[in-house]
């Protein structure tokens, strides 16, 4: 339908669709719009940063729930096992908003959880980035009274304890461990040179994780003690790029780099791997179907591992239900639900005999039994920055293990 | 259609006064069928890939890790250093074979449904194209992971007939292989209404002046469809140049990065954002570039 | 028109491409009876077990919920929205029109994840909350550009003729547009919506960054996924849509003709 309209009139309606833009624009530009995190974070003496969030008012007590709690979880965090009976006892309404990686959880929990989220259960590697920026504020540890049970060494740990302020409650954690077929391997390797050799091309696989250059470096702290690593996330320049250059060694050697869980899971249950790095999840997993895998922390070199935190933004909306959950979750019985569950070790030291009762063996087979001086040999996850712990600032940041992992991987 | 009769009561001549009052003024028609549409996209879209772009000119603190605003070209400068232009490079050709095969696939496809099919036939091939875009993306994608793994469901079907185990699961072929078949729907459709507009008249024409089957598609039916295929392409190519979730799932990580899931990787714990909006310029201008391209051949008339 | 052979040429290719097409869906609804939650090939046991898990799953009911919700309310913004602005474009010469024309085909053309990284940094930049409003704003943002093709393409290939009729007739705008325009438009409509719909009911990449602690159906499925415990429950719930989804399908296809206007109809419109 041809409605001819005369000439004069043809610019009144660009005229009135740039009248709209232009002030848009000049918003824009002139704003100091971004998605992250942009609170200044002052540089302290000797290289120090200090948490934005570290003089916020802690609760002292917990008062009636809100209705509503809104969490940023792993997937299997918020089983309805457990996330039922939270909802009938306490009548905060849980909504989970599932996040694929420690990546999506910050990305998440930008401004503070934006005023929507209350808590989010972060791995190791994402909890200093959370502090640091501002978006989660300090707990009143004496609002979680299961936090005494708490093994000693996940009560104060250091990747959420700062200055002797608590930013979370540890939740669950593990090893990211060796799993290997026993079809291959008679006996379980004792190092993670396996992973580097060349008499399994074609047959290893790891995460597709930046983070795993803090493995080489575990390995090259023992391969290469010269190197001089001690701390596997706080690598100087010549560390990490020794643990860059072990990796792309690696990389003709790697069938695939996973990225879920069940990616890796396939790929051994279809024997196209034979040995790689992985979480206690996925040999639960494959032994459940009868495929015949193991897995190990290696004598030789350890593992490094990844502990989880539920932390309370910044701008939680629903405070007292978060305490409630923080309560509900760190007792023994839910932690032995969620940790044969997940696949994971709990860190309340008197799941035990509770996990054996919902699943026989778990507790072995989750290494909920042992004594702290296994998990010293662990290494857990924090989030590299510049700063060193020996007050110098020159270690590599997270933003440039991510360009390094993108050359790797190419 | 029988005649409309004259507006009668009040309300009607209100509403036949206002239109009276449009008509002559086609100026506020214009502008008040344009404003809520333009309004939409320059307030929300367009104002946000602006904020989004700007951010590509700051840079991030080290030490503090906060964003510094300010002019620098630090982050363009970076897409220049290996291995980024060869994962732009990469991106760029799947797109464009990925395209060239749902070109392929589609075109005969399409040809039959609209010229040759019986109408019944027809509507069930539309539903039958149509179908697969209800069933998730993600759980199609994730299907192929089970058909391309090795012993898998293609290497069974394989060694049944006696043609050994192709095995390519993880690898750029498999990946080339399942966006071809996410995006064919979105190449089929077009190609099919633009091949489903062209008059028989043309065809008996063509025929008259004396032009056999091949120089009728070559001249007359492959021409007018273009502005359809381009149009096609224009989903195939985009979508593949912003995945990311495919090369996730299918990939293996090892020289299969893509600009998508670079992007991805560079915004959550990396929190480069200006790097990630420098990084996702590509695509825009890609696009841009295409889309401009496309408009001239006339695949706007064909979407 | 075509010889015996092309003929036959064309129906294996067409037998082919519904194979490819179908093969992978039919992967899904296998594997939905599959007893392990490993997924791989061949099955070793089947069962119904994963059918009652889906039925039972109260997070399945809330994400296709929302999905709806969130997919019928961008379906009707887009409609509205997406139809003034072919009408727009369509009609009226303006300075910027070749511009707004292209503008209009950005969210589609552009890959979902720089949208949803722009819509989110808007988002923020407003201090609005994630919630199924910003869901709906993102699909509707990318629904638009279908339901404008669609109408655009449509208004193209009318007559002008017939508007203009309709006022010599005595017809005032308002019932030109609801007696003439709204029926020569109405499958484009149709289609448009549909296409809308689908887009939206299965969109993940632009939803991951609009939501906040909502689930849409794709999100559970990306979740599920992700989690890999109970992986056949995707295929049952996957399957069930599927089911669900032939019937509005099939309808839409017959009553738009199979996609568009016809060869015969468009003899019909030239005629009548």
């Amino acid at each position: 339908m041809k409605l001819r309209t005369s000439s004069r009139k043809r610019g009144r309606g660009a005229a009135v669709a740039l009248a709209l833009a232009i002030p848009l624009v000049a918003a824009a530009c002139g704003s100091s719009a971004s998605t992250s995190t942009t609170t200044t974070a002052a540089p302290g003496g000797g290289g120090g940063l200090t948490p934005p969030e570290q003089n916020a008012p802690v609760q002292t007590s917990v008062g009636a729930g809100e209705g509503q709690l809104n969490l940023i979880a792993w997937e299997g965090y918020a089983q309805p096992e457990w996330v039922k009976p939270f909802e009938q006892q306490t009548g905060c309404q849980v909504n989970a908003k599932y996040a694929g990686s420690s990546s999506e959880m910050v990305s998440l929990m930008a401004n503070g959880g934006g005023g929507q989220y209350d808590l989010v259960s972060a791995s190791g590697d994402a909890d200093l980035r959370l502090i640091y920026g501002g978006d989660v504020r300090p707990v009143n540890m004496s609002l979680v009274p299961s936090w005494k049970e708490f093994r000693p060494f996940l009560q104060s740990p250091a990747f959420n304890t700062i200055n002797g302020k608590h930013y979370g409650v540890s939740l669950q954690f593990g090893p990211n461990d060796l799993l290997y077929s026993t079809k291959v391997f008679k006996t379980a390797p004792t190092s993670w040179s396996v992973i580097y050799s060349k008499k399994y091309a074609g047959e290893i696989t790891i995460p597709n994780n930046p983070i795993q250059i803090a493995d080489a470096a575990l390995y090259l702290s023992k391969d290469k003690p010269s190197l001089g690593i001690s701390d596997v996330y706080e690598l100087t320049q010549p560390q990490f790029n020794a643990a860059v250059s072990l990796l792309k060694q690696q990389k003709p050697l790697i069938k695939a780099y996973w990225n879920l869980a069940s990616n890796e899971i396939s790929l051994f249950q279809n024997g196209e791997t034979v040995v790689g790095a992985a979480w206690p999840y996925q040999t639960g997993q494959l032994q459940a179907a009868g495929a015949k895998v193991a897995d190990t922390i290696p004598s030789a070199d350890g593992a490094t591992g990844w502990a989880d935190t539920w932390m309370l933004a910044a701008k939680a909306p629903h405070p007292n239900c978060a305490y409630k959950w923080l309560a509900y979750i760190s007792t023994p019985k839910i932690q032995a639900e969620q940790a044969v569950s997940y696949g994971e070790t709990p860190a309340n030291a008197d799941t035990c005999a509770l996990m054996n009762k919902i699943a026989k063996g778990s507790c072995v087979s989750l290494h909920a039994n042992e004594a702290d001086a296994y998990f010293k040999t662990i290494k857990f996850w924090k989030t590299p920055l510049a700063q060193c712990g020996n007050g110098k600032s020159d270690c590599v940041p997270f933003v440039d293990w991510q360009t390094a992992w993108t050359q790797i991987t190419g | 259609m029988t005649l409309v009769a004259a507006p009668e009561g009040r309300s009607k001549k209100r509403v036949a006064r206002t239109s009276a009052a449009l008509w002559r003024r086609p100026w506020l028609r214009a502008t008040l069928t344009l404003s809520p549409p333009l309004a939409w996209f320059l307030v929300i879209y367009l104002a946000s890939l602006i904020v989004m772009l700007v951010t590509a000119f700051w840079t991030v603190n080290p030490f503090t890790n906060n964003l510094q605003h300010g002019l620098s070209l630090a982050n363009f400068r970076a897409l220049f250093h290996a291995p980024i232009p060869t994962i732009i490079g990469r991106t760029v050709l799947m797109a464009a074979l990925v395209t060239v095969a749902d070109i392929i696939i589609a075109v005969p496809f399409a040809y039959f449904m609209a010229r040759v099919a019986s109408p019944r036939a027809r509507n069930a091939l539309f539903v039958a194209v149509l179908l697969p875009l209800w069933a998730s993306y993600l759980a199609r994608v994730y299907a192929w992971i089970v058909i391309l793994t090795k012993d898998g469901t293609l290497d069974w079907a394989t060694q049944h007939l006696g043609l050994g185990s192709p095995n390519i699961g993880y690898t750029n072929t498999a990946m080339w292989l399942v966006f071809t078949y996410i995006w064919l729907p979105f190449m089929i459709i077009p190609v099919y209404g633009a091949l489903e507009r062209i008059p028989d008249s043309f065809i008996e024409a063509s025929a008259d002046l004396g032009a056999r089957n091949v120089r009728t598609l070559r001249s007359v039916l492959l021409p007018l469809a273009l502005p359809g295929i381009v149009a096609g392409s224009i989903f195939t190519f985009s979508l593949t140049l912003g995945d990311f979730i495919t090369p996730e799932l299918i990939g293996s990580g090892s020289n299969t990065n893509m600009i998508g899931n670079v992007i991805y990787d560079n915004i959550g714990l990396a929190n480069n954002l200006p790097f990630a909006a420098a990084l996702a310029v590509v695509p825009i201008v890609i696009m841009t570039l295409y889309l401009l391209a496309a408009r001239a051949l006339g695949a706007f008339e064909a979407m | 028109m075509e010889g015996r052979a092309t003929r036959v040429v064309l129906v294996l290719w067409v037998v082919g491409v519904l194979l490819f097409l179908f093969i992978p869906i039919a992967t899904i609804v296998v594997f939905a009876f599959d007893k392990s939650n490993i997924q791989s090939w061949p099955i070793r046991a089947y069962t119904l077990h994963w059918f009652s898990v889906a039925w039972d799953d109260p997070q399945v009911k809330s994400a296709l919920w929302l999905s709806l919700k969130a997919g019928a309310a961008a379906t009707v913004l887009a409609l509205l929205l997406g139809s003034a602005a072919a009408f727009g474009v369509h009609r009226y010469r303006f300075f910027g029109r070749e511009a707004v024309s292209l503008v209009l085909v950005l969210p589609i053309a552009l890959p979902g994840i720089i949208t949803g990284l722009a819509l989110r940094s808007f988002f923020t930049f407003d201090g609005i909350n994630l919630s199924l409003v910003t869901i709906i704003i993102g699909h509707t943002t990318f629904c638009i550009v279908v339901v404008y093709n669609n109408v655009i393409a449509r208004l193209r290939r009318t007559s002008g003729s017939l508007g203009e009729a309709s006022m010599d007739l005595g017809a005032n705008g308002w019932q030109t547009f609801r007696y003439v325009t709204l029926p020569t438009l109405a499958t484009a409509l149709i289609s448009g919506a549909l296409l809308a719909f689908a887009l939206s009911f299965d969109e993940v990449i632009v939803t991951t960054f609009t939501a906040g602690a909502q689930n849409t159906l794709p999100i559970w499925i990306f979740g599920a996924i992700r989690l890999g415990q109970q992986l056949p429950e995707v295929n049952v719930v996957v399957t069930f849509v599927i089911l669900l989804t032939v019937i509005p399908v099939a309808i839409a296809a017959k009553l738009t003709g199979g996609g568009g206007i016809t060869r015969s109809s468009v003899r019909s419109a030239a005629d009548g």
